[in-house]
């Protein structure tokens, strides 16, 4: 999978480092660093990342919604 | 007796069971000037504003509310109290200091899930309510926070009490046995969360709860401020995350198609529970926040001091922002994802969040894949009492059979 | 429009131009020229975690967005020129590329270190692409004894954050009085001082290179300060921002130059003559474009949030009719991770001469700060504190008067803003990644020194 979040949007609300703690991490309490070539066996974890962000910043491919 | 204002029709019981026309009458006029002087927010735009003012504070006692009689929770404190208290909290609960937490639970939660559904074996009208929406995420708050599972009944009724408290507050003619009781009802939680962190003291867990009171850290957090911070997330981790799943599953059974999609695509209950936020939430409004300065809005300005309700739930349908808004469409393009108002924004955004994702996804995917030909008994059903925490009271469902996990 | 379009740069603006021509329905032949040999891919983690090894270096190619199956993509392949009369892009291969538009998203380069004996020395490094990211993290995971970093701009502070994160000696050298002066003043610059010397960098700040030692192998073993000290250094970091890569363009009559390609709102370069052109748009770190908000000076960003924004607007625009074309006016936004802090800016920072904490505390690095510029509020700056900033972005784009008033909230000093004390232009290492250069696009005089070391 590839992934891109957008941390100009990003507030550190987290729910990525929450739902999918392998591939987003924080950095102190609101910076957020990534994995942007994860597993595909974290695609289920990410898309719940993706869908939880409050701001949108989350991009991914394939995309969120698509069949695997 | 003046003409009740569509605040005070929207906290009217009778209209529980669907809001939703209230609000939008309430977006035409979407900064409301209150009789008392309070101001009612209903545009997303302006809400989402809010959120991110600093100027706006959350404190009741700044808008000179009555407090609570003792510490308020961080949810009541504004930035740096409300940081700090909030920062101790995540280091026993999620990243960056318990990064796996949350999701580690996983595989507990289907457990659980299934274990409830089990029990439905044989039975063909069950209360989504009573049989998982309640039992589930409290089963899931106290294991998180270290209540004993068994005190359960005792926190019930306070809580409740306590929910009915919080939106009669904000309306509070003739509401005075009310607040009785829930004085009452908080004196008697707190005392018993009190005793409860002394017992982890004594002998700690590996939960929230021991991981306050046996911090050793400088920046350990206040004694005094623990009890109100193991009330605020025992009650807003069971209280709304029961009713987003019961809203869930009522959505879900006016919408066969969609709980059809939710019981045979995986994933698609991701987005279901991001629509849902936006179409029922659980949270229907933020009811205490204020001014600190004179803050223009629109084509008014809210003056310093006023109390501020941010009517979430209008925002949530606002067609300024959401295509069809009263569609319920958990494909919509138009930013319903992680955008609604569902679980606020800014520096208050809700706490638990990710665990009730989890949670709920976890419920409505299991209970559509088990439950055979489910059919509501009564709709609408009847609602519990506050307009601040909706939900059914009980949800009964008719179904032919359980499935097995 | 039939095309053919073509796009020279094969970055983050690059994809997204791609990516937005095919969204709003531009199905003609797409060309996407890159120099190299990687598909596109996504910078910002190159300074962070490939750095600590969390992250391997080539994983970080972008996602598309759209189907890009139908473009031709010229990877590893440089363009060396541009045709402006004939409408052809010259690749270094010697075939040309005919475009009826086209967009240039070159991008910058890492600026070398200005000696180049020393600049060849086994253990100096850049960090720009990810071939420079993986070279150096192999670097840092053998533990060396002590990492110089040249520039305390936001990349050398990043990489100094991660090497503390490895538990790594490092010193920085930064010629100005504070790390990240440049972009965000010298009030600020302080704090970003003091969280580098609490990580434990051993932080010299007014103090340059005067040689790096070598030993009989090629190998760098020591650097000689202006402050007197001699160094035991095995692995020397140049973070002193980038070269734009526009020399590719000198004969095309475009007005480019070292400062980046003149362009107008809609992203239209203008031509050596300040005509702007019909066919050649620009877009990143390569635009010099004029912003309203700042009296309509001409600046360059190299910033994420810009090429991403500046390419899709120019790439509509490419499209376009003209009553529908698009100006790039967003107020600027930018991040950088460091010190476990993350600090967001909205606006442009340089801009002021005033700078007052507005809310929080900079002694708990979670504060934001206000900039102003003749009593009007032009960036603000958040440590930490990112959820209030598009409260000040809102105040920015309608121009506000500063100081606000903020009288009740968040630990509120009442302090009067203070000079922001941002370095002279000539005196940066850490020179800004916003570079204002005057009014005029065709102002092709250098106005500042190119290299940092002049002095005798």
């Amino acid at each position: 999978m590839r992934v891109v979040v957008d941390l100009t949007l990003c507030q550190g609300y987290a729910q990525c480092a929450y739902l999918a703690p392998e591939s987003f991490k924080l950095s102190g309490e609101e910076a957020l660093m990534y994995d942007p070539g994860p597993d595909d066996a974290q695609r289920e974890r990410i898309m719940r990342a993706a869908a939880a962000c409050p701001v949108r910043a989350i991009f991914t491919e394939p995309a969120p919604g698509t069949k695997a | 007796m003046s003409e009740p204002t569509l605040l005070d029709q929207v906290f009217a019981q009778e209209n529980r069971q669907d809001p939703y026309p209230l609000f939008a009458e309430m977006r035409k006029t979407p900064v409301a000037r209150q009789p008392d002087g309070t101001y009612v927010v209903s545009a997303y735009e302006h809400i989402v504003t809010l959120l991110h003012d600093p100027r706006v504070s959350s404190d009741p006692a700044k808008r000179g509310l009555p407090g609570p009689g003792q510490e308020p929770a961080f949810i009541n404190t504004d930035p740096p109290k409300h940081d700090r208290l909030r920062r101790k909290t995540t280091s026993f609960f999620g990243p960056p200091h318990k990064p796996d937490l949350v999701a580690s639970l996983e595989p507990w939660m289907h457990e659980t899930v299934n274990g409830l559904i089990d029990g439905l074996a044989g039975k063909t009208r069950i209360d989504i309510v009573d049989d998982v929406a309640y039992p589930f995420p409290v089963s899931a708050i106290c294991r998180v926070l270290g209540v004993p599972r068994e005190d359960e009944p005792k926190f019930h009724d306070w809580s409740g009490t306590l929910i009915v408290a919080l939106g009669a507050r904000f309306h509070p003619e003739g509401q005075e046995e009310v607040f009785q009781k829930a004085i009452k009802a908080s004196q008697e939680l707190m005392a018993y969360l009190t005793d409860l962190a002394e017992a982890h003291r004594e002998s700690p867990a590996d939960d929230l709860l021991s991981g306050l009171v046996t911090d050793e850290d400088p920046d350990r957090m206040a004694d005094e401020d623990i009890p109100a911070t193991s009330r605020l997330l025992l009650i807003a981790g069971h209280e709304t995350t029961v009713n987003l799943i019961a809203n869930g599953m009522l959505t879900l059974l006016r919408y066969p198609e969609q709980l059809e999609r939710v019981r045979s695509e995986p994933g698609y209950v991701i987005r279901v529970v991001e629509e849902l936020l936006r179409f029922e939430p659980p949270v229907q409004m933020i009811p205490s926040r204020s001014a600190l300065e004179d803050i223009p809005l629109g084509e008014t300005t809210i003056p310093a001091g006023s109390g501020i309700i941010l009517a979430t739930a209008a925002g949530n349908r606002d067609a300024a922002r959401f295509t069809d808004p009263d569609q319920f469409d958990p494909e919509r393009q138009d930013g319903a994802e992680g955008q609604h108002l569902g679980l606020g924004g800014g520096v208050h955004y809700c706490f638990g969040a990710p665990l009730a994702r989890l949670e709920v996804q976890i419920a409505l995917q299991t209970l559509a894949r088990r439950l055979e030909n489910p059919r509501l008994v009564q709709d609408p059903p009847e609602y519990r009492p506050s307009p601040v925490l909706r939900g059914p009271i009980h949800l009964p469902v008719e179904i032919d059979a359980v499935r097995p996990a | 429009m039939t095309g053919p379009i073509a796009i020279v740069g094969a970055g983050l603006a690059g994809l997204r131009a791609a990516e937005t021509l095919r969204r709003e329905g531009y199905d003609g032949k797409l060309t996407v020229i890159g120099e190299e040999a990687h598909e596109p891919y996504d910078r910002p983690p190159l300074s962070k975690q490939i750095l600590t090894g969390w992250v391997a270096a080539d994983h970080t190619t972008l996602p598309r967005l759209e189907n890009l199956d139908d473009v031709d993509w010229e990877l590893g392949r440089r363009a060396v020129s541009l045709d402006l009369a004939g409408k052809k892009i010259v690749l270094d291969d010697g075939r040309a590329v005919p475009y009826d538009r086209c967009l240039i998203a070159t991008g910058v380069r890492a600026r070398p270190w200005f000696n180049e004996t020393e600049a060849e020395l086994d253990g100096m490094f850049v960090v720009h692409t990810s071939d420079d990211s993986r070279a150096l993290r192999q670097r840092l995971a053998a533990k060396p004894r002590r990492v110089l970093v040249i520039g305390g701009g936001f990349t050398g502070s990043e990489v100094a954050s991660v090497c503390r994160m490895l538990d790594v000696d490092v010193t920085l050298v930064e010629l100005a009085d504070a790390p990240l002066s440049g972009a965000l003043g010298g009030v600020i610059g302080a704090v970003a001082a003091d969280m580098q010397r609490d990580a434990g960098v051993d932080l010299r700040t007014g103090v340059r290179v005067d040689a790096i030692e070598s030993d009989e192998r090629g190998r760098v073993d020591g650097v000689r300060l202006s402050d007197g000290t001699d160094l035991d250094v095995d692995v020397v970091v140049v973070a002193l921002g980038g070269i734009r890569n526009t020399e590719w363009l000198t004969g095309s009559r475009l007005a480019a130059s070292a400062l980046g390609i003149g362009c107008d709102a809609g992203c239209r370069a203008f031509d050596g003559n300040a005509i702007v052109t019909d066919d050649v748009f620009v877009a990143g770190d390569v635009a010099r474009f004029p912003h309203p908000i700042y009296g309509y000076q001409m600046m360059t960003l190299e910033h994420w949030r810009n090429a991403l924004i500046q390419a899709e607007i120019a790439a509509h625009n490419m499209i376009a009719k003209e009553a529908d074309r698009r100006p790039h006016v967003s107020v600027p936004w930018f991040w950088s991770i460091q010190f476990e802090v993350n600090i967001k800016s909205v606006g442009v920072p340089s801009m002021a001469d005033q700078v007052v904490v507005t809310q929080g505390s900079t002694a708990d690095r979670r504060f934001v700060a206000a900039y102003g510029l003749n009593g009007t509020i032009v960036a603000a700056v958040s440590f930490n504190d990112g959820r209030y900033l598009e409260f000040y972005e809102r105040l920015i784009q309608e121009a506000a008067p500063f100081p606000i008033r903020l009288d009740n909230v968040d630990q509120a000093t009442g302090d009067d803003p203070v000079p922001a004390a941002f370095p002279p232009q000539s005196e940066l290492t850490n020179r800004p990644t916003v570079v204002l250069t005057g009014h005029s696009p065709t102002e092709m005089r250098v106005e500042r020194k190119e290299t940092e070391e002049t002095a005798a």
